[in-house]
């Protein structure tokens, strides 16, 4: 789709001829996710919609307690500490931050009065500022005013490298000040076409001032608040036991009306994902439980029960292989894989092209995750039910063959093919999980009968997620010709998830393989897209920007995308859950429900 | 007695310290590395976690970290967790009164079915009483903990819908409620603990009492015209006590250290269940002490077993 279309498009949801809804799917249907496409129609004076979900009590509390079951123990409750989605969530009851994302990628105003759009003046036409309006008569769980002086200690807390703070990257680049009691204006280096950052979602948990400003800086770990919260949120701490249990009760005062239903809240945490699922789908112990990591046949045989529900939302998280373009096997300078070397087959675009045509797509999403992810054809996902035409995925092996035999790859004695003394032999690494070593066996069959040789390598995960470069097992050193692994796409912004496309982020031996672009397949292209995609204002510009890296990526068949990912829960069956792929799953825990 | 006692503490330190430094050195060379989620987060520049880790100075030599360790331990500073970033002594006492109850009722409970079952067998060896508690004795400690657990799940938890499979350290009821509640939540773990030890304890009872009986002394006491229950209680199984008591004591640094598996399964919030967790995030000052001080207690409880030689047969001299 080209720009100008879009463009179109744009000006006829402006009209009225066209919904709000069937754009965001058209932009789907290119590839677009949801939320790229909602900030272009913000960007054009459309304003987001409003969640459509129906909270139906009619008044706060009554609702009883409401059961969470964690499989990983909630182990701190300050956002800025959080270092995985536990700890978010768990911090998401008692802190809100100014704006969260739905479902469908809309940016919801939480404790901010409105999202700021050109319209009403919250963003600045240069894209070097923007400036939140914050709800009135929001208190802290103390009882104190909600004032801007909190949203800019906040980011004082953050950017300062003494206190430590995982949330640090978000602020240390960007101003804040305060304009009045309730207005914050955030000032960006650069003209900054993704503001959403900063106070927003997961990153975005705004702390008090006068709670935590005596502990600043290289004091921050003395905070008793870090382990007794006292936020915005709609439930207040009553009682936190580090890596076991969380328990809020309701907050009268929360700031939205009617809101929350429930009396109690405990997350409780700790045991393995598929006893989580147990407790709540077949004996009810539970109300609700996170991240199913579990295979969807034994969530199907629990759900037969009849207690439960298992639930799934999309999100931007994509399971891939890597075709590796260099050369792992040979050392140059210290490394391997080393950029400027080149595999001695893989290279060849023919061969890369075969093995797209090998892996079984479909099958995998069939028989192996279930309602866990949805086949796919591109590395930049849209939510599941929409599949992008611009790049095509088949499973066809006469065809791989016909590609192979006409690139002069011939078929040896052992029924393996060569050509000018290489053979098409590769190593394929993932890291240890069923699903992943299901899927190495269902590719190497099919390869099998393509005469590719493949040797199925599985590393520990903990080994292959890590970054310790004396180990040459992980997955940034790729010292295999194939591997395959899940990057997540944390928040709804390609500018950061996409850096795994361009030269300068080449994990190499110098920058001790931290680069993103673990592939090290590098287009001149793609670089210029995303260098004036960085400056790019313009939402539908930008969007064209991103999908042709994609298209770049995907096209040269380096990047084999196998399964876009959801997030899957698991609910009781009166339990009316709001969780999003873009957003921690407590996002909303205030409009969650229990109907009678 | 008295010098024998220093003289065991003085040994004690220095292998107190080797141990400790085959802990650091074994943890420091594994890979892992707590901020392991922040790298694989695209939204998170590398400098934040760079940062982290010079500010928790993880990339300091081994030596280095050591000798920092071992100065803040003995100024009773244990560190901090790098998942929690609060006291490590703090997070482990949080954990003792859970671990306390689960697996010291555990051990109370498998006592009181091993002793009795252990010496009416042996008393009455080959009859089928025996053939019966060896049987199940061979059973209870062929089958693991995390295979009964589970089974126990499935009998008492999904079908039968009569328990909780969840721990609860906070449990909302008060009064006799509670109780009922806490029994209710702490049957199944506790059980599955105590028949696993209680199967070891009776095989151990039975020859302990197995080898008494027959001595001379027994067939004295039973010619003077002593009951049958006399005998058995105050003779054979005092004498036969004394190898128990000794793998009772062996046995209970394995109280604070916990069940790792059990507590996984059942969600038990006690020590094992902390290291677990401690272990998988790479949290190297939490299992550092955890491991320590289980390894103090190992040292602790040893002298402890070999004193309580001394008091329970006299012939033992300490010179």
């Amino acid at each position: 789709m080209k720009e100008h279309e879009i463009r179109h498009l744009i000006g006829q949801v402006k009209d009225g001829a066209m919904s709000r809804r069937s754009f965001m799917r058209k932009m789907l249907a290119v590839g677009i996710a949801a939320p790229i496409a909602s900030q272009m129609l913000v960007w054009h004076d459309v304003a987001m919609a409003q969640s459509t979900r129906v909270y139906k009590p009619t008044k706060a509390g009554g609702g009883g307690p409401l059961k969470i079951l964690y499989w990983q123990a909630v182990t701190l409750l300050n956002p800025h500490f959080a270092t995985g989605t536990k700890d978010q969530d768990g911090s998401r009851v008692f802190y809100e931050p100014l704006a969260g994302w739905d479902n469908e990628g809309n940016l919801t105003p939480i404790l901010a009065a409105e999202v700021p759009t050109r319209a009403n003046g919250g963003l600045a036409a240069d894209g070097l500022s923007v400036t939140w309006k914050l709800k009135p008569n929001v208190k802290w769980h103390d009882g104190k005013p909600f004032t801007a002086d909190d949203v800019v200690f906040n980011w004082e807390y953050a950017k300062d490298p003494a206190t430590a703070a995982v949330t640090s990257g978000s602020y240390n680049t960007i101003t804040v000040e305060k304009v009045d009691n309730l207005t914050v204006k955030v000032v960006f280096k650069q003209p900054t076409p993704f503001w959403a950052d900063a106070f927003v979602g997961v990153v975005g948990m705004i702390i008090p001032k006068h709670v935590f400003e005596p502990f600043i800086g290289a004091k921050s770990r003395e905070a008793p608040a870090n382990l007794k919260p006292v936020g915005t949120g709609p439930y207040k701490l009553v009682d936190f036991k580090p890596g076991d249990i969380v328990i809020g009760e309701r907050n009268p005062d929360y700031h939205v009306a009617n809101q929350p239903h429930f009396d109690t809240i405990e997350i409780k945490g700790g045991g393995d994902a598929v006893s989580a699922a147990r407790a709540v789908l077949q004996t009810g112990e539970f109300d609700y439980a996170w991240n199913m990591q579990v295979e969807d046949e034994v969530l199907k045989r629990m759900e037969t029960g009849g207690r439960g529900k298992v639930l799934s939302v999309p999100s931007g998280n994509i399971e891939f292989i890597i075709l590796n373009t260099t050369d792992p096997w040979t050392e140059i300078e210290g490394e391997r894989s080393h950029a400027k070397s080149k595999h001695p087959t893989l290279s060849d675009p023919k061969v890369r092209e075969a093995i797209n045509l090998l892996i079984d797509r479909d099958s995998v999403q069939k028989f192996i995750y279930g309602r866990g992810g949805t086949a796919t054809a591109n590395f930049v996902n849209a939510p599941a039910q929409y599949r992008s035409p611009n790049m095509k995925y088949e499973f066809n092996i006469d065809k791989a063959n016909k590609i192979l035999d006409d690139a002069g790859y011939k078929r040896g004695s052992d029924g393996i093919r060569e050509k000018d003394g290489k053979k098409l032999k590769y190593v394929f690494q993932t890291s240890i999980n069923a699903p992943r070593q299901k899927t190495q066996a269902i590719i190497k069959q099919a390869c099998q009968r393509a005469g590719i040789d493949i040797e199925i390598k599985s590393v520990t995960a903990t080994v292959f997620f890590s970054s310790d470069f004396a180990n040459p097992d992980t997955y940034t050193k790729l010292y295999v010709d194939m591997e395959m692994y899940t990057t997540t796409m944390t928040q709804p912004d390609p500018e950061r998830f996409l850096n795994q496309f361009v030269s300068w982020e080449v994990a190499t031996k110098e920058n001790k393989w931290q680069g993103r672009n673990v592939s090290r397949y590098v287009s001149a292209e793609s670089d210029e897209a995303y260098r004036a995609a960085q400056k790019e204002l313009d939402p539908v510009k930008r969007a064209a920007l991103f999908i042709k890296m994609n298209d770049i990526y995907c096209g040269a068949n380096v990047i084999l995308p196998v399964l876009a990912r959801t997030r899957v829960a698991v609910a009781g069956n009166t339990l009316t859950p709001n969780y999003s792929g873009w957003d921690s799953d407590t996002w909303q825990i205030g409009t969650w429900y229990r109907e009678a | 007695m008295g010098p024998y006692l220093i003289r065991r503490l003085l040994i004690a330190l220095p292998s107190l310290l080797g141990i400790s430094l085959i802990l650091f050195t074994v943890l420091a060379l594994a890979p892992g590395d707590p901020f392991e989620e922040l790298a694989t987060n695209p939204n998170i520049p590398p400098e934040v976690r760079a940062n982290l880790r010079a500010k928790f100075g993880i990339d300091d030599p081994v030596l280095v970290r050591y000798v920092r360790w071992l100065a803040a331990m003995a100024q009773g500073d244990w560190g901090f967790s790098f998942a929690s970033r609060i006291n490590v002594d703090t997070l482990i006492l949080q954990r003792v009164p859970t671990t306390l109850f689960i697996v010291g009722s555990s051990q109370i409970l498998a006592l009181a079915i091993a002793l009795p079952i252990g010496i009416y067998a042996a008393t009455r060896p080959y009859s089928i009483f025996d053939q019966i508690a060896n049987t199940l004795a061979f059973v209870g400690f062929s089958l693991p903990t995390f295979f009964t657990g589970l089974l126990f799940i499935l009998v008492f938890s999904v079908t039968l819908d009569w328990l909780p499979f969840v721990y609860r350290s906070d449990l909302a009821a008060t009064g006799w409620r509670w109780y009922w509640e806490m029994f209710r939540q702490s049957i199944m773990p506790i059980m599955v603990l105590a028949l696993f030890q209680a199967a070891s304890y009776t095989r151990y009872v039975r020859s302990a009492v197995l080898d008494v009986v027959r001595l001379d002394y027994v067939t004295t006491a039973r010619a003077k015209g002593l009951g049958e229950k006399t005998v058995t209680l105050r003779h054979v199984t005092r004498n036969a006590l004394i190898p128990v008591v000794t793998l009772v004591a062996l046995q209970m640094p394995a109280v604070f250290g916990g069940a790792i598996v059990t507590e996984q399964i059942f969600r038990v919030p006690g020590i094992g269940s902390l290291l677990i967790s401690a272990i998988l995030a790479n949290d190297t000052p939490v299992i550092m002490a955890v491991t320590f001080v289980f390894s103090c207690l190992v040292v602790l409880f040893n002298l402890i077993a070999d004193l309580l030689y001394g008091w329970l047969d006299p012939r033992i001299s300490y010179n």
